[in-house]
């Protein structure tokens, strides 16, 4: 039986690898700004803001990826929120992403926490010019190595979003692949477009990572 | 007025009351050294001083200002003191000058050429002009605690307080430190210091403060206290002190 | 339910291929050692979906026709494989290089030093790291849907389409059972591992897949 291809595909799955590339980046930027402002309220919110953010945390770390899903895409036209399948696949990604990067900014926050904390304040800096300053700063370059860890993971998991109809790669490739039935050969393709994304987008994060640190700190042991 | 005045002060930690009653006055352009054996509340005092422990009992005034009152601007009468750790706590993330001039910026306003000519002033004092662009990391012990000086005298404090400044340092690096501190105390800067460093409080101090369990022992002259202790556990501190680390000059 | 037998049968798959592969990659020389990492970083890379779809449907291109559940077990299995290659790897090079050394030194030959000595220490170093590979995986089985595997949630959709509002409940409802069953499957690992504890033997920094974090 031979193997079936046809150039013409390749455009399409082009078109399909840049929804993607922009599903995942939306929804990691998502990612950072509720995941920072979530691990804030946890490291600095006292109980009532703490509580609320770590059973947030808890729920989107806790249960799958697909549930979310479907849950945003299935569930929310119920409470009167329709949302389009690339609004719905960004949104639970996003959450998802959030609760995750929350936990990775909490660590890093209380990594740096202690002493700074105590050396800023006094000086005379309030809590939030300490914040700010000194404590974020550095908290970012710790998060480094898990935040590019889970661009790459949420990379791989946006192709989850087929599901819901949106033309990603695996939207597309599973439109193909079915109309000509190569499932084979359409995957091996898409297998391939992934890993080489993966490869570049690593590559990218290696030399930012490189680029940010601070002269005399040793390198961050990479996470994986 | 003096300058700080600790009255009364209880601290406790769980089950554990640290500090039992403490009380004492500084005046402008006193030393003051505090020692006593570990974990008798001495680092729990200096933080209660400047409010990053609040004390269960008692009250602190800086030059007639309550630090311990709920409704006192904490920041602001935080500027006016300084406070120098013994884990140094420079912030990794800024080269020395940047450590030294951040606060004078960003907590009293100033500008940044006003700032950064300040930082290089106070860097020079304590004789690390040449080393402002390095990063805490790359800099030694004893460097990193001379910066974290720099970085209190910059924002022009009316006290210091020095939390154990040499006892993380390696034994040849305390001696550079110990000689920014001295001359500070002879430029007449008011300083509260707790420190094992016999040598120093016996050079500089202008009264010793033996403490022991929470509370004042005894007080007094470094020369009054060191060879006439009037109280018994004061004269077994030193002699065991004496034994361990030898006859100071 | 298969979800249950899903997940034991591919860790089972993962834990024994990933020992094999980790083995390689630290023992092994440049001919069986590279191919190691290639593997790990294929099964890796590839998205968990990608690898279900061409484990089912592409052999039923060539008219092979296999089961889903061998297929996801398959797909799933060797990805785990992939995750749990790189904790054992961990664990056995955290181990220190006395110990094999002193092994080899009683007259031990590798293989029985391996066996002996470093794989039980690396299989109790590898615990906390695993027990976030198990959660994981706990919610990869989902992805099982996709090749038609998952009866909770036909289920669950099939409740959705018969009563519209009861969508987010249904869902919210599989979400939670999810929890309990990661919670319960995290708690036993963590008796397990107190269980096994030997004093004096901690390992901190042990990575495993990219979401693994200290409470």
């Amino acid at each position: 039986m031979g193997l079936v291809f046809d150039w013409a595909w390749l455009p399409q799955l082009a078109r399909g690898l840049l929804i993607t590339v922009e599903i995942t980046v939306v929804c990691i930027l998502v990612g950072i700004v509720l995941g920072l402002l979530l691990a804030l309220g946890r490291v600095y919110g006292g109980r009532l803001l703490s509580i609320p953010c770590s059973l947030f945390i808890q729920f989107f770390r806790g249960t799958p990826l697909l549930i979310q899903l479907l849950m945003v895409y299935y569930g929310l036209p119920t409470w009167g929120i329709t949302l389009s399948p690339i609004m719905s696949g960004i949104l639970a990604l996003g959450l998802n992403t959030a609760a995750y990067q929350a936990e990775y900014f909490r660590g890093a926050i209380q990594a740096v926490q202690g002493g700074q904390m105590m050396a800023a304040r006094s000086t005379g800096m309030s809590l939030a010019q300490a914040i700010r300053y000194i404590i974020l700063p550095q908290a970012f370059r710790i998060v480094i190595p898990s935040w590019s860890n889970e661009l790459i993971l949420m990379l791989k998991y946006s192709s989850i979003v087929y599901m819901v109809t949106v033309m990603d790669i695996m939207g597309v490739g599973n439109t193909i692949a079915a109309r000509h039935f190569s499932f084979f050969e359409v995957f091996i393709i898409v297998a391939l477009l992934y890993l080489a994304l993966v490869f570049i987008v690593s590559q990218l994060l290696r030399m930012v990572e490189r680029h940010v640190q601070i002269p005399g700190l040793g390198e961050h042991a990479e996470h994986r | 007025m003096n300058l700080l005045k600790v009255e009364n002060i209880h601290k406790r930690y769980g089950k554990e009351e640290v500090l039992k009653g403490v009380s004492f006055e500084l005046q402008r352009g006193e030393t003051k050294v505090v020692i006593g054996p570990s974990g008798t509340g001495k680092s729990t005092l200096l933080r209660c001083i400047n409010r990053l422990s609040l004390p269960d009992k008692g009250q602190v005034w800086l030059e007639g200002e309550e630090i311990t009152h709920s409704k006192s601007n904490i920041n602001q009468l935080r500027a006016k003191i300084g406070f120098v750790f013994q884990d140094f706590n420079l912030f990794s993330h800024l080269t020395a000058l940047k450590n030294v001039n951040i606060a004078p910026m960003k907590v009293k306003g100033m500008k940044k050429e006003e700032a950064t000519k300040l930082a290089m002033e106070e860097l020079e004092r304590v004789g690390l002009g040449d080393k402002a662009d390095a990063y805490p990391a790359q800099l030694s012990g004893g460097q990193q605690q001379r910066v974290s000086i720099a970085r209190a005298l910059a924002m022009s404090p009316k006290l210091i307080l020095f939390d154990e400044p040499t006892s993380a340092l390696d034994p040849e690096l305390i001696g550079e430190v110990l000689e920014v501190m001295i001359n500070l105390a002879k430029d007449g800067m008011t300083m509260l210091v707790v420190s094992h460093e016999m040598g120093f409080a016996r050079s500089v101090a202008d009264e010793v403060i033996f403490m022991e369990h929470g509370v004042i022992v005894e007080q007094g002259p470094p020369q009054q206290l060191f060879s006439n202790p009037k109280h018994r556990r004061t004269g077994e501190f030193l002699h065991k002190i004496t034994e361990l680390y030898g006859e100071t000059s | 339910m298969t979800n249950i037998q899903l997940l034991l049968a591919l860790l089972a798959v993962g834990l024994v291929i990933g020992t094999v592969v980790a083995l390689l990659q630290v023992y092994a020389g440049h001919f069986l050692g590279v191919p190691a990492f290639i593997y790990e970083w294929v099964f890796r890379g590839i998205p968990a979906l990608v690898l279900l779809f061409l484990f089912y449907f592409g052999p039923l291109q060539f008219g092979v026709s296999i089961p889903p559940f061998i297929a996801a077990t398959l797909a799933l299995g060797f990805r785990s494989s992939a995750y749990q290659s790189q904790i054992f790897r961990g664990a056995i090079q955290a181990i220190p290089h006395g110990q094999m050394m002193a092994a080899r030194s009683m007259g031990m030959s590798r293989v029985r030093a391996i066996v002996s000595i470093i794989l039980p220490q690396a299989f109790r170093l590898s615990l906390p790291a695993w027990s976030n590979e198990f959660s994981s995986v706990v919610k990869d089985t989902t992805l099982a849907y996709a090749v038609g595997l998952n009866e909770i949630l036909r289920h669950a959709r099939f409740i959705t389409e018969r009563y519209y509002n009861l969508a987010m409940l249904a869902y919210l409802t599989v979400a939670l059972i999810f929890l309990v069953l990661t919670y319960s499957g995290n708690w036993s690992l963590g008796w397990l591992e107190k269980r096994l504890r030997i004093p004096g033997l901690e390992m901190a920094g042990v990575s495993g897949r990219g979401r693994n974090l200290s409470k």
